[in-house]
């Protein structure tokens, strides 16, 4: 054994099975949590998986729980999700959360097992053509046929799943190259011959920007989950680029927590559900600073209208990005935190000082919107209101040290990125580009496996919570204490909410019949259940489930009324946001079309 | 200040581009599959391997779009993992295009000697004859094609084989 370590120093090849290649790789990666499920084509990995003491595997309850898991884990930590699969079944099952990873630009390594390689293309029993199926929603996918590629193959898709603009990556490993023995190269020998991310800004247009923003007399910075992604460096140069020129800020849902809330120059969150102010102030600009985000249709509203008069730069780490929805005036292909980097340099480095008093009467302006209040509610002594219900929940969690939120999707989620503010990056999980129900509650589980002593909160809908409920046992398991913080409306609120103003009121099918009750539910699981049914009692059955150390699902029953404002209505723009029903809100026939 | 801008034009153009990639399995269902899944038109497409030793292949694409969409679809196919390099011949660099056609024309009498007599002038060639028909060999731009078989139609004409667009670039460098 000492006589062979300067071997293994020197990369030499060695001899492994496929399988033992796997696990071997995983930890030549630096993973320490796998979140799996086991079947026939995978038993050769789950046999060397059951002799490898350093990486924890996670048992889920179905794959798709597997992926938002391994997501969860990702987003709170910076460090790529794997996940272990069998074929057929297992790999389909995982395409949900590959999509739901793809949107939202979330590294995952999601391995899975094939039938053997004689068998490909026959229909044999649990085989499905998987890198067929996971071709449109992965950022690169595998066959391995032969074993000698296959360590070549897992670096590779470490490389490329956490470089550049990550992604979810699928090895697809048939169950005879896992029993075969071939040759193990480590991951400093690899060099792929094509992918090459380009994460250096170029100069001149760093120039250029630095320019524009001195010039700029009503400028914004709407940033998105590109920050997040390129690290927590990028958080601090973000914070320290409006320390320099003191521009007021907006991000995306996929961005919160990169910009600290509690700053003054922060407007709160852009978009469809959006503030007044952050709206109303990204119409306006004569200069928006898009930095790692991707003028999503849920941000821009009916693009025609889309801040008409604004000259526009757009950093993004993915070329396509640039121009693809909005055309802009300046476009820099680059890592986010190199490019702050940069842009903070030449504006120090030039001395440039912002327009002082166009800015003043900006922000003049921009204090006029806030006036609006547009996040503000009628409160209730008799129902509990969902605004209430989260406000309460980050009054009573604020002092909790670290706090990680994962929501599902809907209103609740809205609510949730309307009022649980953040301070820090990579605290906040959500599927925002899929929108898919059921992310949360395997989320939870995924980032309480990488945070063990942490607060992890499922801010949740009683129907969204049900598509994924199982993994309530996953946690009983493994001993996390997740918090399921349900907003129980009785309704897909959301969907009740559009049926309401765009179909007459003909709520078809969103009301959520025959619910379980939660309470006894978390009984049956073995974890605790609460229930809370009036505003008086909230706070102290709130600071009842934070006090154990146990998965506890909350239900909260809301008023099943209650609509998300404000709300840019489908079709129009920035300037037209309705702040409460009494509003109206006619919507075109064109806005009608649009999801 | 959005008056002055230049606006993009929305007009229809043709593009044909050129992708130099790995040739590794799934490769041609990578780029097919990006056309289709992002609702990208093809008109023509050509693939084959072209280096044998690094195993890359080159795949000619005729498509159609406005400037903004023609410049998404170069960025997605950059996007690719097994993407070496994208040229497009209509707007970046000038290129040589070539598609080669096989013709079925069958038919007697006058319109059988006007079918031969045009292919002449179109410096196509017969490479099948019977008594009753020719299968015509030609090789040009596109366009020369299409006019080819336009007046082949009315003489007899059974059907058309093409190969779609090959496209190299002038003068001594490479794509």
């Amino acid at each position: 054994m000492d006589k062979d370590d300067t071997q293994t120093l020197e990369a030499a090849a060695e001899t492994l099975t496929g399988a033992q290649m796997v696990i071997r790789a995983l930890k030549d990666q630096g993973v320490t949590h796998l979140f799996g499920y086991p079947g026939g084509a995978v038993l050769p990995i789950y046999d060397a998986l059951f002799k490898a003491n350093d990486i924890t595997h996670v048992l889920v309850r179905h794959e798709q729980g597997a992926v938002h898991a391994a997501e969860g884990y990702a987003r709170s930590t910076g460090k790529p999700g794997v996940v272990l699969v069998t074929s057929g079944p297992g790999a389909t099952n995982a395409v949900t959360g590959l999509t739901d990873a793809l949107m939202d630009s979330i590294p995952l390594v999601v391995l899975t097992g094939q039938v053997p390689t004689h068998l490909i293309g026959t229909d044999a029993f649990q085989e499905c053509d998987t890198v067929g199926i996971t071709r449109p929603c992965t950022k690169h996918n595998w066959l391995v046929k032969n074993v000698n590629d296959l360590s070549r193959v897992l670096h590779e898709a470490f490389d490329i799943a956490t470089t550049g603009r990550p992604g979810p990556v699928v090895v697809d490993i048939p169950k005879d190259v896992q029993f075969q023995s071939g040759d193990y190269h480590g991951p400093q020998a690899i060099h792929h011959r094509t992918y090459r991310p380009k994460t250096d800004p170029d100069q001149a247009a760093i120039v250029k920007a630095v320019e524009m923003m001195a010039a700029a007399k009503r400028p914004i910075i709407y940033s998105g989950g590109g920050i997040i992604n390129s690290g927590p460096e990028a958080s601090k140069l973000l914070r320290e680029l409006v320390d320099l020129t003191g521009f007021p800020i907006t991000s995306t849902l996929m961005g919160l927590g990169a910009f600290p809330a509690s700053r003054p120059e922060w407007m709160g969150l852009v978009g469809m559900h959006g503030t007044w102010e952050a709206n109303h102030a990204m119409h306006d600009c004569d200069l928006m600073i898009c930095l790692g985000a991707r003028f999503d249709d849920r941000v821009t509203g009916k693009v025609s209208s889309f801040s008409p008069g604004s000259k526009k730069i757009h950093l993004d780490i993915d070329a396509s990005q640039i121009n693809k929805i909005v055309h802009v005036d300046l476009g820099i292909v680059a890592d986010a935190a190199k490019a702050l980097r940069e842009i903070i340099r030449v504006w120090k480095a030039q001395k440039h000082k912002v327009q002082t008093e166009a800015l003043k009467a900006w922000w003049k302006q921009i204090d006029t919107w806030r006036q609006k209040k547009s996040l503000s509610y009628r409160n209730s002594d008799r129902l509990i209101k969902p605004q209430y219900a989260i406000d309460r929940l980050y009054a009573l969690t604020r002092d909790k040290g670290e706090v990680y939120i994962t929501t599902e999707v809907g209103q609740h989620q809205m609510w949730a990125a309307q009022r649980f503010h953040f301070e820090e990056p990579n605290r906040w999980m959500t599927s925002g580009g899929l929108g898919t129900m059921g992310y949360g509650l395997p989320a939870a589980v995924g980032v309480q496996m990488a945070h063990p002593d942490a607060l992890v909160i499922d801010i949740a809908g009683e129907a969204s919570v049900q598509m994924t409920m199982q993994e309530m046992s996953t946690a009983m398991q493994y001993d996390l204490p997740i918090k399921i913080f349900i907003l129980n409306n009785e309704y897909m609120g959301m969907v009740r909410q559009w049926q309401e103003i765009l179909h007459g009121g003909r709520y078809s099918h969103s009301y959520s019949e025959a619910l379980p009750d939660f309470v006894k539910m978390a009984e049956a699981f073995g974890c605790i259940g609460l229930r809370a049914e009036r505003p008086d009692e909230l706070d102290d059955k709130i600071k009842q489930m934070l006090s154990v150390r146990k998965p506890v699902l909350f239900d909260c029953r809301v008023d099943p009324t209650e609509n998300c404002y404000p709300m840019i209505p489908s079709g129009a723009a920035h300037n037209e946001m309705l702040l409460s029903p009494d509003d109206g809100g006619e919507i075109s026939d064109a806005g009608k079309m649009l999801v | 200040m959005h008056d002055t801008k230049i606006k993009p034009s929305d007009e229809v153009e043709r593009h044909t581009l050129t992708v130099l990639v790995d040739n590794e399995a799934g490769v041609l269902a990578r780029v097919v599959g990006l056309f289709s899944g992002r609702g990208y038109n093809i008109e023509s497409l050509t693939v084959a391997e072209v280096d044998p030793i690094s195993r890359t292949s080159r795949i000619t694409i005729v498509t159609s779009g406005t400037p903004a969409v023609i410049e998404q679809i170069e960025n997605q196919l950059r996007r690719l993992v097994p993407t070496h390099k994208v040229t497009n011949w209509s707007s970046q660099k000038a290129g040589i295009e070539r598609e080669m056609a096989l013709i079925k024309v069958s038919g007697s009498g006058d319109k059988r000697v006007e079918a031969l007599r045009m292919a002449d002038a179109f410096r196509a060639r017969p490479v099948d004859t019977t008594h009753a028909s020719f299968v015509f060999e030609i090789t040009g731009a596109p366009g020369k094609i299409d006019s080819f078989i336009d007046l082949m139609r009315p003489l007899g004409l059974v059907e058309v084989s093409r190969t779609g667009v090959a496209a190299i670039s002038r003068g001594p460098e490479a794509m």
